[in-house]
């Protein structure tokens, strides 16, 4: 990773954002940018046509467990021509979690985006067929929030009869 | 309620009929936009369903496809049948205690598992490993990859319907089966690595075995590529099958072998250089035809290119010294100063009880180069020893994603031939 070349990429996120770009980390030396929700899909559009962000390797959803804009969906992005990682964080309030998807600026956004919304319950506006990837639709419950017991919930997903004359 | 085409004919399902109803919703959706003549005369057209108990798709994958005749119309995954919620229970244990659980996720690879979540935990530490135990984290990550290829191989060449080749494949592998208990005291789940460096040095005979393997194993991979590169029946089976361009590559996320095969030199060991890999010779194989003989032809290179990494790192390797970092704050102190010494007893009992605490609000990213492609750790850290958020960038998630688009257009018979091909693993796809 070259030092050079990233200031100069994060150079041109800062003139595009302006006020927009909230906070910036560069303490492991991949660059963390928070940004405005508004401006999310525009930021992407700007970051894959302009700066060449062409692979987008994961969508990255946590819970931060604050009464404030309590989810956080991080972007990772790479550059295969600069050598550039770059991750780009959104935060979404607790009541309604919705999030524009970006499915329509990279493809393999769609199963990560699902991944989000069945451990978090975050709905990507726009996505093609948002259904939970993991887990059964007959689940009711986003496992990854903090608040969801380690052991799970009894009785939550009807289970097949172990017992072979049950009929 | 869904209303299925009229046409085909289904059962009723029994257990999870909203997910049912869902996933076969969303098959008749995709799409959408193509107009589909529903009249169907001859009625060619059906609903298969593949797995998830089927022996061919490595795991519990289930693929749902829709037929016209022979062809794959479209196709949808069903995953998640080996979800364990392995990010959730990482958020409730020590990081040296959720080490042993990487080795469930890819468990044909473990070892390279260990090793990505100790290199990610010490990057959010700050911390700095004796070379010696990087040497060894590097020889049996390369290991580790020349096996996880070995059963691909394997499995791959038996899809096509070669059986015997399994076999030789599976001799080969249990040799590093032996090399790996000779190591790290385990044959399959090997949990060597620990945060800070290695558990215990290798032994002369596990040195020596090393070396053998490596004196006979370039053989038998000649003797491989000898009755593979210019077999008709294999060529046929493979050639044009679940082809992708690199593009669309890019587009869909693949990773590791698959993506090297549609021509993108995307190897982790190059782009972003960890442990010891820039002072490496070695070749990054890429091909440009992106169909399944091509991932074919970039994983039998990656195998001869991991032997003579490990020649190198035999070479360069210091005799002796440390294979753990000696600072009890940070990792576990060695056996004898346990059992000989009060602090040593109590530094134990610290690293087990609380283990090494990242600095608060920390976040960070580490990838390495599994033989599946890129398996990259996000941690996100409160300043205790447990991970607040871990996250797994699996590389076997991003290839499966490419295969509901690969499928498209391919023929029935040919789906066990890509599968085999893009080599998931459903314990890393579904953490």
């Amino acid at each position: 990773m070259n030092i050079e070349i990233r200031d100069n990429l994060l150079q041109d996120i800062r003139e595009f954002m302006g006020e927009d770009l909230l906070e910036m980390n560069l303490e492991y030396i991949h660059p963390l940018l928070r940004i405005k929700r508004d401006r999310l899909h525009d930021a992407c559009r700007f970051l894959k046509n302009t700066l060449h962000f062409i692979y987008l390797n994961e969508i990255i959803g946590t819970d931060r467990f604050t009464s404030e804009d309590r989810f956080e969906v991080i972007y990772h992005l790479i550059s295969l021509r600069n050598r550039q990682r770059l991750f780009l964080k959104v935060r979404v309030e607790e009541e309604n979690p919705v999030l524009p998807t970006v499915t329509d600026i990279w493809k393999s956004a769609n199963w990560n985006e699902r991944e989000v919304f069945d451990m978090f319950g975050i709905r990507f506006e726009g996505h093609p067929d948002l259904r939970r990837i993991f887990l059964p639709e007959d689940f009711k419950y986003y496992p990854l929030r903090k608040e969801f017991p380690l052991l799970g919930v009894p009785g939550s997903l009807e289970m097949p009869n172990t017992t072979p004359d049950h009929d | 309620m869904f209303q299925p085409d009229s046409n085909i004919s289904r059962k009723k399902p029994t257990y999870f009929r909203e997910h049912q109803e869902a996933l076969y919703k969303s098959l008749e959706d995709k799409h959408a936009t193509v107009e589909v003549d529903q009249s169907d005369p001859l009625a060619t057209r059906m609903t298969l369903n593949m797995g998830p108990q089927h022996p061919a798709t490595h795991g519990v994958l289930r693929v749902l496809m829709e037929l016209d005749g022979e062809v794959i119309t479209k196709c949808r995954l069903d995953t998640g049948y080996l979800h364990r919620g392995i990010e959730k229970m990482a958020e409730n244990k020590t990081y040296q205690e959720f080490m042993p659980y990487t080795d469930r996720m890819d468990y044909l690879s473990p070892y390279s598992n260990n090793v990505a979540l100790c290199l990610a935990v010490e990057k959010i530490a700050n911390m700095e490993i004796p070379d010696r135990a990087t040497y060894i984290r590097m020889i049996c990550c390369e290991l580790a990859r020349i096996s996880s290829h070995l059963l691909w191989l394997g499995t791959m060449i038996m899809d096509a319907g070669a059986l015997s080749f399994f076999l030789w494949t599976f001799r080969e592998r249990e040799k590093l089966y032996d090399i790996f208990d000779e190591v790290a005291g385990h044959r399959f789940t090997v949990s060597h690595s620990r945060i800070g460096g290695v558990n215990n040095d290798f032994t002369p005979v596990a040195e020596e075995k090393i070396r053998k393997f490596l004196r006979e194993f370039p053989d038998e991979l000649k003797g491989w590529h000898k009755i593979l590169d210019r077999n008709r029946i294999f060529v046929d089976r493979n050639n044009g099958v679940g082809a992708i361009g690199h593009e669309e590559g890019i587009a869909i996320g693949l990773a590791g072998p698959s993506l090297r095969a549609t021509g993108i030199a995307y190897d982790i060991r190059t782009f972003e250089p960890y442990m010891l890999y820039d002072q490496m010779d070695f070749m990054v194989p890429t091909r440009t035809e992106g169909d399944n003989l091509a991932r074919y032809y970039c994983r039998m290179e990656e195998m001869a290119e991991s032997v003579r990494i490990i020649e190198q790192c035999f070479e360069k390797m210091p005799k002796k010294g440390p294979i753990r970092v000696d600072d009890a704050k940070k990792s576990y102190p060695s056996k004898d100063e346990v059992y000989y010494s009060m602090e040593g007893l109590i530094h134990d009992f610290m690293m087990t009880d609380t283990g090494i605490c990242p600095p608060a609000g920390a976040e960070c990213y580490h990838a390495i180069e599994a033989p599946k492609g890129e398996l990259g750790f996000y941690i996100q850290s409160d300043g205790t020893g447990h991970p607040w958020r871990l996250k797994i960038n699996s590389p076997s998630f991003s290839n499966l994603q490419g295969l509901e688009t690969i499928l498209d257009g391919e023929m029935v018979a040919d789906t066990v031939v890509v599968i085999g091909g893009l080599d998931p693993v459903m314990g890393d796809s579904d953490k």
